[in-house]
């Protein structure tokens, strides 16, 4: 029986900034975490409407456009997606995802199916802020660490900072939605000196 | 293209780069005309600023002429002579409709914002030229540039006046008025400032506009006191008297209302507390020297405002918290929120309002760059600012 997340137990604080993360909570939030999952969680207040942000997300073909360890995401049928992940060594991660909840507006969840090589669910919520500042955008990304050889690799990947990625790439989310482009000081492939 | 690239501590080079190119719908390329050294350029070639790397293009004071625009951008034109403000500011995110441009959340790349992220609590802005704890962004001590955003930032220049007179609308012009700005002067105001580069001496010329009573200036370089004199300040040379005995004689015994530190982390100045910060830096155990800031806070009358436009990166030993906190100061300070202040600057400036050119003393072609740096560093006295110019062949 998977255990659930929920805020800490004093406080309004969000379980992911806690010292010591504890999934035997109550659910209120509607994901499920087992025993050594790890927690990822992050907020960005977005200067843009919530409707325009969830569509956005909500066509999951735009995610590699601000997500820059995705090499692509098919959608096949209806609520599932095949997606494609950077490894570190040129190699790649694969697993099938499937739509949870899709709350149209304000939030979307997704939990991989079984027998992924990285099991993860995740959620992301967009709620108008109270006084007046757009959308506040919430990531939660809950994974099983692998073990093996895949393990190391994902340890590589996700591990040693593992709130990095997610920051970096709700940076860029934000960035593409506000500014209408992600910021970048170099060109993608840089040409050698002269 | 040609372009000073930062090598190392004091090894700066003009050599041959590729050329800039659009990148996003929104940039723009500058063919730069005129691009200034300035005193926080030397913070770099000082190498007291970390994450540069070897090679990055120098130079966030600069204007030029528009060369191409990217497909997202309907207000500038090819042709059209722009300055442009060395903060990178996207337009539209919450700082930036605050018009706290120099906090925009979107100009600074995702991945080099960590670390900003992590020494400062949030990221901070993109800037031209200026390490990558600011985005990495080549600068503008080169031929041509690309400008983000360019929409925002840019501000065009009418046909006929002399880039001289609007160069520094990109950093210290601004620079100095908000730091004039920061200390919300007063009818019979007496305002301190201390340091007479560049910010300092805009900050005097802005502090007296905004109807200062009177301003004293602080330096050590008999040069910029006498410029500092001539634009109405009363000097003060560190090297001959004790500041603090001075300032407090000066103001009648209630200290001057306003102080502002437009020195920043390289402090001069041969006295206990800054020998050991120079000792202390040197073997990293602290950052920043802040010999002037604690002089700042310890001379500024109770209640006072401190305007802190002087550059710090990092940790700063022995900061007076307890003057800071007794006395009820009132502290301000930040990068320049350039883009606020370029437009009602051009006016005061076309008005005959304010003039910058009187500090320029240098003007160097491009090729002479690395000259340029190793005077400005050296002979702070007379080479008060160096302006180079791509194309130029004969020093003036």
């Amino acid at each position: 029986m998977a255990e659930k997340i929920s805020h800490t137990q004093y406080g309004d604080a969000p379980l992911s900034t806690a010292h010591n993360l504890d999934t035997t909570g109550v659910n209120e939030q509607g994901l499920e975490a087992r025993p050594g999952d790890h927690l990822i969680g992050r907020t960005v207040t977005i200067n843009r409407p919530r409707q325009e942000l969830y569509e956005f997300w909500r066509d999951l073909r735009n995610l590699p456009l601000f997500m820059q360890n995705i090499r692509r995401i098919t959608v096949s049928d209806g609520n599932r997606s095949h997606w494609v992940v950077e490894a570190p060594g040129d190699a790649q991660v694969e697993w099938d995802s499937i739509l949870t909840q899709d709350e149209p507006g304000s939030l979307l969840a997704w939990e991989s199916v079984e027998g992924a090589s990285i099991r993860n669910s995740g959620r992301i919520e967009f709620r108008d802020s109270t006084n007046g500042r757009g959308t506040i955008v919430t990531a939660t990304i809950v994974y099983d660490p692998p073990a093996g050889n895949l393990g190391r690799m994902v340890a590589k990947l996700f591990e040693k900072e593992p709130h990095i990625q997610a920051r970096r790439d709700l940076r860029r989310f934000k960035q593409l939605m506000e500014a209408g482009e992600v910021a970048t000081s170099s060109p993608p492939n840089p040409p050698p000196k002269a | 293209m040609r372009a000073l690239t930062w090598h190392g501590k004091h090894d700066v080079r003009v050599e041959t780069v590729p050329d800039p190119q659009i990148l996003n719908p929104r940039d723009a390329i500058i063919q730069i005309t005129s691009t200034a050294i300035c005193g926080s350029d030397l913070h770099l070639y000082d190498h007291y600023i970390p994450t540069l790397k070897s090679g990055d293009i120098l130079g966030h004071e600069f204007m030029g002429e528009v060369v191409e625009v990217g497909p997202g951008n309907q207000k500038l034109k090819v042709g059209e002579r722009v300055v442009v403000p060395f903060v990178i500011a996207c337009g539209k995110c919450f700082f930036c409709e605050r018009q706290q441009f120099s906090a925009c959340d979107n100009s600074n790349p995702a991945d080099d914002a960590d670390m900003s992220d992590t020494l400062y609590g949030y990221p901070m802005t993109g800037a031209f030229g200026y390490s990558h704890l600011t985005g990495g962004y080549p600068g503008g001590q080169a031929e041509y540039v690309r400008v983000p955003f360019s929409d925002v930032g840019p501000i065009v220049i009418p046909d006929g006046i002399d880039d001289e007179k609007v160069l520094f609308l990109s950093d210290i012009l601004p620079t100095g008025w908000m730091a004039a700005e920061n200390c919300q002067i007063q009818d019979g105001d007496i305002v301190a400032v201390w340091g007479c580069g560049p910010v300092g001496l805009f900050a005097i010329q802005s502090a007296l506009v905004m109807g200062a009573h009177r301003v004293i200036a602080i330096d050590h370089y008999p040069h910029r006191l006498d410029l500092a004199k001539s634009m109405g300040a009363e000097v003060i040379n560190f090297e001959e008297v004790d500041v603090r005995e001075a300032l407090v004689e000066m103001t009648g015994g209630i200290g001057p209302d306003s102080c502002i530190d437009a020195v920043g982390m390289e402090s001069h100045g041969f006295t206990a507390d800054n020998v050991l910060d120079k000792a202390k830096a040197a073997v990293g155990l602290a950052t920043d020297r802040p010999h002037a800031l604690r002089q700042v806070i310890l001379a500024c009358r109770k209640g006072g405002h401190v305007s802190i436009p002087g550059v710090y990166g990092g940790m700063a030993d022995k900061f007076p918290i307890g003057a800071l906190m007794e006395k009820g100061l009132f502290v301000a300070s930040g990068q320049t929120h350039v883009q606020k202040y370029t437009e009602p600057l051009l006016k005061l400036i076309l008005e005959d309002k304010l003039d910058t050119t009187f500090l320029i003393s240098h003007r160097l072609p491009l090729e002479q760059a690395a000259h340029g740096y190793k005077i400005f560093k050296e002979e702070q006295n007379t080479v008060t600012k160096v302006v180079l110019h791509p194309g130029m062949t004969q020093v003036h």
